[in-house]
Order: structure tokens, then C-alpha cells, then sequence
């Protein structure tokens, strides 16, 4: 929509207590950063990101947080579908379950991943035996302890836009010959497009930034399983300026990913 | 695609209170109406009849293939029969362009891109939609939308035609135009074809047989004419009430073939299509003063009480239902038989345009 | 006072309590009462207010006694354990937390904080802690000694090098010439110690102090003396503190035959 060229054109006034709180809140987001900028070696820096312990994080963290994101589609799609057009005993409760990652602290979901997963675990013993798959200490390990936390993104989200969807134009297609799959790949999952998309990079920030089921789950091991977010951590410990570094190596990489999904990818419809 | 016609018997419970129970016949090329007014059920009967909606008791079957019987357990799921329906708001998919949505139904029926295409262009170039293809439903007008919608129906080569309130979401100047493309393709369409509607005068001019569809049960069948001259409802009076004359317009003038009437609109010509609302009109004991008023003597045929209100219907050669109060009715002392003067403002004559050429009889 | 918790939750309590401590600080900060300038007398009586030890994670169970001691002694004292891995710990005082005394797990963290000028007067050794292997009960992976470190086959955790309990670990695998296969680097000997306790680790290298106080729930496997590490655990009053006076009466309780009482009861050799 185009405004009336010149000085006459009409704007909406921004009421002041609004632009003050939001002004603050712009605030609170950018000093972080700052502080990360004003601490950066900036001269050591090519060399510390060359290091393997750099690489092998970013290269750990990219692999792992893209399958979580493919595991979350695979699953994810279908367990909204589930909750939100299929009504069956439990929907509630179950939609209160796959909800609880997103409040749980990541740690406390690494710990039941073990005491579920683990060599010990529920279902980690018999998985052992009859595959020979260790999870816990391993890459798998890690991919599912960031799919548990990210899943919940997705899931909420299709399922969101499931309802919000008029599901007439679902029968629209039963009548013009669509059999159930062919409605729900031709019809509901373009649909709902916009959302999904915006679900999936959701899922993957979440992945990429997941510590505490990793660390509790998977362990920590260099080019095994430390991502970045591990990296940091031990770092800190040890050698200030590495962390730094492999924080901005964070920032820088959200960020781009976030940019390059232009806007459009948030709209719902 | 069969030659043969729908027969439903349909039993649908849609809550506590309210149940569907219709039993209907629709012989291949003809156009019947469902008219009723909001929450009769006719959504209900259309959801039954595309499979949207399994009945409870009844049958339904289309051109001698069963395709709902809870009795001895058939159901056809919808994307089986082949009901082509037209909804109400369209439902076009907004994430496909107009050429897509067409091509929908044939590639769901396993058509490959290129057949699908071909027989979408087809019925593209009949129903005038050339140059929309790549447009989006979103950025189309109404009557484009609507054209779209019939040609998505009819490219799935259906049995059965369902059109669901097709002029209802349509501004009057739209509604008027499409109502004669749209019956022009009923007519060519072979199958049966049901048109639901509210609206009287649509079910009037496309349908040659109407049902009454009124809280869930038939009320009444018959043709358009029928159904004017002897309503068996209140409902059905209302809607009969509405007086249809068809005749020829010219500078303000309608001649009905019996009568010249005078009406408000002086630019409109050709065939067109009359209403007068039964209250409209008045009934004088002698011939009324003033001029500009359509007036005629004639006599009472039909003398018919409806509570407070009376309803006559006047002798030919141009019967006019009309209704006035009972106290008037005393008053006036009207009885069948007697001799009155009737006059009409030639603003309170609607005027629609009419394409059909043919005059109404019993059957088309 | 025993671990709260699941001990799964140890990893995320060593987090949470850094965290929580800080903030703790920020607001015991706003509203101390620390003993008056003028008040005269002993250095035992007047001492009060809170007082923030950020301590070394084995130290845990020790101090934790200690402290409930130390309160008894001094009614007026709040004690605050921070406990941590001591290189965060380390940090934390040096990126400003207004801690009063640091207890270190190794010479070297404290020998950073000294560096910095965040000692007030002279660090010392209040305790010895030597290295033990734990293994889960029952010992399933068989673990006999240092070589098996070495076993592909078996799942092997340390601590992350920078804290004490890794960089010694290392040092003396490397003295008995065992490349480890490691499995895991785990950011603290609590958590290191919690998967051991749980069976997905087979075996992993830590404080004979830790393996005592786990109980029973750990088995522990003995390092030849002579090629364990014997870790000095510095302690000291820091030039920060808000406190100082409860600090040094803090530090005056762990070198005291009751405190010393009470750490050796908790495994530690005594200087």
C-alpha cells in the first residue's frame, strides 16, 4: 500500500509509554552483545577460530541441529496432526507431555533421557544388546537429546495452525477426488507453509543452542559431542578468550541464518 | 459419467432437536431446487449427499451405484463419488492459482499434468475465464471466483452437480449476469443437478422442479408454478407470495402479455422478471383516483385465511396473490367472487432481467 | 547437610548455584549489616552478618558441616556456600563476584587469583586430596587400575581439563603412560561423579574425598601412591570481601583442630 507522497502523509503516533518500555527492551537485547564485542581479542581471533576445537564444534553443531530439525519434521508433523484433528482419550494430557520440554529445565530433560536411554536406563540396556547402539557418549545421543528440546517448537506450532486452518477446504478436496494423504500433502501442508516454515527454524535455533540435555545425556567430548554451546562452557573455564570467540562464532551464525529467512517466512496467513 | 439420476432417502441427526429426513429424486438433466429458508438443513443434506457427512438410516444412490447405505453397511468416501460440488464461499485453494485448482480434481483422479491441463482449458474458455490462469483466488472478483468454482466442479466429470448458494455471496449486478451463465452450463450439464438456495426467485428461474426444504422435512414438491399457486406452508406462501410475472420491457413499460404494467426503471429492455410482494398491492371496492398507478378490475377467485391475515388470489388473466389484514378483509367484504379494482406502484414492482426466452409452463 | 536433589541435578546445581549466587550477592550487597566500624573487642564477638565462601565442588560435604559448625560458634554469621568447579569459581572472582573467602581445589586457581591482587594477605593449605577411581557398584566393567583407561571398550569419563580435578587426572595418567579413551569430559567432579554413580560410565578419575562421600553408592579403586597426585587445597580471605572479618574468622575455623577434625572425617589428607 503506498502513502501519499510529500510532508501531508498520515502517521499513526507511537504513544510514548509504548516507545519508552520498547526502547528498554531494545536495550536489554543489545547490551549483551556489546559486552561479548567489547571483551572479543579481536586480533587473536582468526587464529583462535581456526583451532580444532572451534571447528569440531561448529562442524558437531551444524550436523546435529539440522538432523534434530529433520527428525522434529518427520515426527513432528504427524504428532500435530494427531493432536489437532484426531480426537482420542488422553489429548490433553498428551499435548501437556509434548509441551513439557519447553518449560522443563533442559537438564532435567538430559537426566530423564538417561534414566530412559541409558546404558542403565529403560530401554537403553535392550537397545545395546540388540543393536549394539550406545546413545549416551555418542552423536545419536546428542541429535536426540537436542530433538527432545526442539521437537516441542514444531509441534506446537503446525498444530496451531492446523486449527486455525478452515478445514473445509479439506473436504472441498475430498469431493474434487483427493483421498486422505493426497488432502493432507496437496492441500493442508501448503496451507499451513508459512507456519511450518517458521516452526522449523525455531526447532533448529533451539537445537543449536541446546546444553544442558546434551551435556547431561551425551556427555561432553571433543569432535564426539561438544557443540558450541558445550565449547563455550568448558572454555569459560579455562581460557576466556576462546569462549568468547566461540560465543560470537554463535551469534554471528544465528544471526545470518535468521536474516537469510527474510521476513516473509514469518508470516502466517 | 452415467446417464443416471440421483435417489436419496436421508436420515441425518444433527443434534438433540434436530434432525434431517428427506427423501429426494433428481432425474438426470434436470435442475431441481432445494429451497429453504437458513437452518432448514440444507448443508446438512449437501454434506450427506458429497459423503461429507455418513446419514444414519436411508440410502442414497447415484445413477444405479450405491453410495450410502447404513443398512447394509456401504459407504462410498467422498473423494469416490463423484459428486461435483460448488460451495457456498467457493473454497478455492489460495495456494494454488486458478489453472491449479481447476486441474485439481482431474489429477486427483490420477489424470497426468497434461490431460488435466487440456480439460481445464476447456471449460476455462467456456466459462470465460482466459487470461486468469496464473492468477491467485485472492486476487479475483467475485463473479470470477465463482465461475472458478463451477469450472473446478464440472472438470472432474461429475456425476452429480451440487451447487450450494452459488449467487448468495455476489453483489445484485453480478449475481444477475452469473445466474445466466451459470444456467446455461446447468442445461448443457447432462447429469442430475441440485441448486440449494434461499432465495426464491434464483430457485425460480434455474430449477424446473422445487423442494421445500423447511426444519429438516420436505414440505412441499412441485414445479415453480405449483408451488406459487398453492403453497402448503407459511413458508412456502412467503416465498409463493412474492408474485413472478414474466414479460417484455420497454421505456418503463412492461407488457405481460396480459396486462401493461407500469414500472420505475425506464431504461431496461427485453425479457424481465416481475415481483410484487403480496402486500404491496391494494384493493379498492371501485376504481381508485390519482394517476400513475397500475390498476385493473377483476374478481376474487380464492379467499384463504392465515391467522391475522387473509390471503386472495385474483382471477386471471393476471392472477395476483394478494394479503391484507382480516379487520381489512371484513371491512372491504371480500369474498370469493367479489368484483374489486387492484393498482400496484410502479415502485413497488421489482425488476430483474430475464434470459429465458421460453414462458413459464410445468415443465421445461 | 546432605546433597539436595537428584544427583543428576548436581550439573545444573553447580550452574544454578553460580548464577544464584551472584544474584544472591548482588542483593546481600543492598542490604548487608556487617559489624560496625567502632565496635571494639575480640575478633570473635561482633562477627556477623553474611559471609560468601565460594568453594571448591569436593569440598561440598566438608564445608557444608563445617559451616553448619562455624554458625553454631558464630550465631551471628550467615554462611553462603558457593560451591563450584574451582576454575569458575576462579573467574567469577576475578570478573568482580563480592566473595569473601575462596576455597580452591589446586594451587594453580588460586595462584591466578593472587596474581590479580585478590588475595588479601597469604593463601594457605588448609587440606590434601589425593585421586581415586570410581566405578559404578559391583564394578561392571571390571575396572582394575589406570591401564584400563585405556580400553576402548569401556566408557571412560574425566574432568574437563582447566579444572583441577581434570588437569591432575591427566597428569597422572600421563605418569603411568595410559592414553586415555576418554568418552566424555565432564564439566565437574559431581557430575562425573553422578554418572558413575548411575552405570553409564564405566569408570572415571576423581577425589578420594568425592568416592567417600558418595557412600556407598560408588566403588573406589585405589592409585598407586606414587604415581598419585597429592593436591594442595589452597584457602584464603579475599581483598574484595564485604566481610572480611567473618572471613578470617572462617578461615581461623578450617585451620582449627575442629576444622581440620571434620575435613579429615570427610577423607582429606591433613598438611
Amino acid at each position: 500500500m503506498s502513502r501519499p507522497s510529500g510532508s501531508r502523509a498520515r502517521r499513526r503516533r507511537t504513544p510514548l509509554p509504548l516507545l519508552v518500555l520498547g526502547c528498554l527492551g531494545i536495550v536489554l537485547f543489545i547490551l549483551p552483545f556489546l559486552g561479548l564485542l567489547s571483551r572479543t581479542p579481536w586480533g587473536r581471533l582468526p587464529a583462535l577460530l581456526a583451532g580444532d576445537v572451534v571447528t569440531d564444534a561448529l562442524r558437531l553443531s551444524f550436523l546435529t541441529s539440522i538432523a534434530a530439525t529433520a527428525i522434529s519434521l518427520l515426527l513432528g508433523v504427524p504428532l500435530a496432526w494427531l493432536l489437532a484433528r484426531v480426537e482420542f482419550p488422553g489429548r490433553a494430557v498428551l499435548r501437556g507431555v509434548v509441551t513439557l520440554p519447553l518449560v522443563l529445565p533442559p537438564v532435567v530433560g538430559g537426566a530423564a533421557l538417561l534414566f530412559a536411554l541409558g546404558r542403565r536406563g529403560l530401554l537403553g540396556g535392550a537397545l545395546e544388546s540388540a543393536t549394539g547402539l550406545l546413545l549416551p557418549f555418542s552423536v545419536w545421543g546428542v541429535i536426540i537429546a537436542n530433538t527432545f528440546v526442539a521437537m516441542p517448537f514444531l509441534v506446537i506450532t503446525v498444530e496451531g495452525a492446523l486449527r486455525a486452518m478452515d478445514s473445509r477446504y479439506e473436504d472441498a478436496a475430498s469431493t474434487l477426488g483427493a483421498g486422505p494423504w493426497t488432502t493432507v500433502r496437496r492441500v493442508a501442508l501448503p496451507m499451513i507453509g508459512p507456519s511450518l516454515k517458521a516452526g522449523l527454524v525455531l526447532t533448529w535455533a533451539r537445537a543449536f543452542g541446546e546444553f544442558g540435555a546434551t551435556i547431561t545425556f551425551a556427555g561432553n567430548l571433543q569432535s564426539r559431542t561438544q557443540t558450541l554451546p558445550l565449547a563455550v562452557f568448558v572454555a569459560l573455564e579455562s581460557d576466556r578468550d576462546t569462549a568468547v570467540a566461540i560465543s560470537l562464532v554463535m551469534v554471528a551464525v544465528s544471526l545470518l541464518v535468521l536474516l537469510t529467512l527474510r521476513e516473509r517466512w514469518w508470516r502466517v496467513p | 459419467m452415467t446417464s443416471g439420476g440421483l435417489r436419496a432417502a436421508v436420515v441425518v441427526r444433527r443434534s438433540e432437536s434436530f434432525a434431517v429426513g428427506v427423501e429426494l429424486e433428481v432425474s438426470a438433466g434436470t435442475t431441481v431446487a432445494l429451497l429453504g429458508p437458513n437452518g432448514a438443513g440444507k448443508s446438512t443434506l449437501v454434506s450427506a449427499l458429497a459423503g461429507l457427512l455418513p446419514i444414519e438410516a436411508g440410502r442414497i444412490e447415484l445413477g444405479g451405484v450405491v453410495l450410502d447405505d447404513p443398512q447394509r453397511g456401504v459407504f462410498v468416501p467422498p473423494e469416490r463419488r463423484r459428486v461435483g460440488v460448488v460451495f457456498q464461499d467457493y473454497l478455492l485453494f489460495p495456494h494454488l492459482n486458478v489453472l491449479d485448482n481447476i486441474c485439481f480434481g482431474p489429477r486427483s483422479h490420477g489424470a497426468r499434468r497434461a490431460e488435466a491441463t487440456s480439460r481445464a482449458e476447456t471449460w476455462i474458455h467456456s466459462l470465460g475465464l482466459e487470461g486468469l490462469e496464473s492468477r491467485r483466488p485472492g486476487d479475483l472478483s467475485g463473479g470470477q471466483a465463482q465461475r472458478v468454482a463451477l469450472a473446478r466442479a464440472l472438470a472432474m466429470d461429475p456425476d452429480l452437480l451440487l451447487l450450494d448458494e452459488p449467487l448468495a455471496a455476489l453483489d445484485v449486478t453480478s449475481r444477475t449476469h452469473l445466474r445466466r451463465t451459470i444456467t446455461e452450463h446447468l442445461d448443457r450439464f447432462p447429469g442430475p443437478r441440485m441448486l440449494i438456495t434461499h432465495d426464491p426467485a434464483e430457485a425460480f428461474l434455474m430449477a424446473s422442479e422445487i423442494h421445500i426444504l423447511e426444519g429438516g422435512r420436505i414440505t412441499q414438491t412441485g414445479t415453480p408454478d405449483e408451488i406459487r399457486l398453492r403453497p402448503r406452508t407459511p413458508y412456502a406462501a412467503d416465498l409463493a407470495g412474492a408474485n413472478f410475472i414474466r414479460g417484455t420491457a420497454e421505456g418503463g413499460l412492461v407488457d405481460t402479455g396480459t396486462a401493461l404494467l407500469r414500472i420505475a426503471d425506464e431504461k431496461v429492455r427485453g425479457p424481465v422478471l416481475l415481483t410484487i410482494r403480496p402486500n404491496a398491492i391494494t384493493i379498492f371496492p371501485d376504481r381508485p383516483e390519482g394517476s400513475q398507478r397500475n390498476a385493473w378490475e377483476t374478481t376474487i377467485s380464492r379467499f384463504e385465511r392465515l391467522g391475522s391475515r387473509v390471503r386472495l388470489l385474483t382471477a386471471p388473466p393476471t392472477p395476483l396473490t394478494i394479503e391484507v389484514t382480516a379487520d381489512a378483509a371484513r371491512e372491504l367484504r371480500l369474498h370469493p367472487g367479489s368484483p374489486v379494482w387492484v393498482s400496484v406502484k410502479a415502485t413497488e414492482i421489482g425488476v430483474q432481467e430475464d434470459e429465458r426466452e421460453s414462458n413459464s409452463q410445468s415443465d421445461r | 547437610m546432605h546433597r539436595h536433589g537428584p544427583h543428576a541435578l548436581d550439573t545444573s546445581m553447580t550452574l544454578w548455584r553460580r548464577v544464584s549466587a551472584v544474584l544472591l550477592v548482588v542483593f546481600a550487597t543492598a542490604c548487608r549489616n556487617g559489624p560496625s566500624a567502632d565496635e571494639a573487642g575480640d575478633v570473635q564477638e561482633g562477627v556477623g552478618g553474611e559471609l560468601l565462601v565460594s568453594a571448591a565442588a569436593s569440598l561440598a560435604n566438608a564445608f557444608a558441616e563445617i559451616e553448619t559448625s562455624f554458625e553454631a560458634a558464630q550465631p551471628g554469621v550467615n554462611v553462603v556456600l558457593n560451591l563450584g568447579g574451582s576454575s569458575a569459581l576462579r573467574t567469577q572472582i576475578l570478573e568482580g563476584a563480592p566473595v569473601d573467602v575462596f576455597a580452591s581445589a589446586d594451587v594453580g586457581n588460586m595462584n591466578r587469583v593472587v596474581e590479580a591482587g585478590e588475595v588479601s594477605g597469604e593463601p594457605r593449605v588448609f587440606a590434601r586430596n589425593r585421586l581415586r577411581i570410581a566405578v559404578p557398584v559391583g564394578n561392571p566393567g571390571g575396572v582394575a587400575g589406570l591401564d584400563d583407561f585405556g580400553d576402548e571398550r569401556l566408557l571412560l569419563g574425566l574432568c574437563t581439563s582447566g579444572v583441577p580435578c581434570g588437569d591432575f587426572a591427566r597428569e597422572v595418567l600421563a605418569r603411568a603412560g595410559v592414553v586415555a579413551a576418554l568418552d566424555t569430559n565432564e564439566p565437574d567432579v559431581r557430575a562425573l561423579l553422578t554418572k558413575s554413580e548411575l552405570g553409564e560410565l564405566d569408570a572415571g578419575i576423581t577425589d578420594v574425598t568425592d568416592v567417600t562421600s558418595a557412600g556407598g553408592r560408588v566403588e573406589g579403586i585405589d592409585i598407586p601412591d606414587e604415581l598419585n597426585v597429592l593436591a594442595d587445597y589452597p584457602i584464603a580471605v579475599l581483598t574484595g570481601a564485604q566481610n572480611p572479618r567473618a572471613g578470617e574468622a572462617f578461615v581461623g575455623f578450617v585451620l582449627s583442630d575442629e576444622g581440620r577434625g571434620i575435613l579429615a572425617k570427610h577423607g582429606f589428607t591433613l598438611p
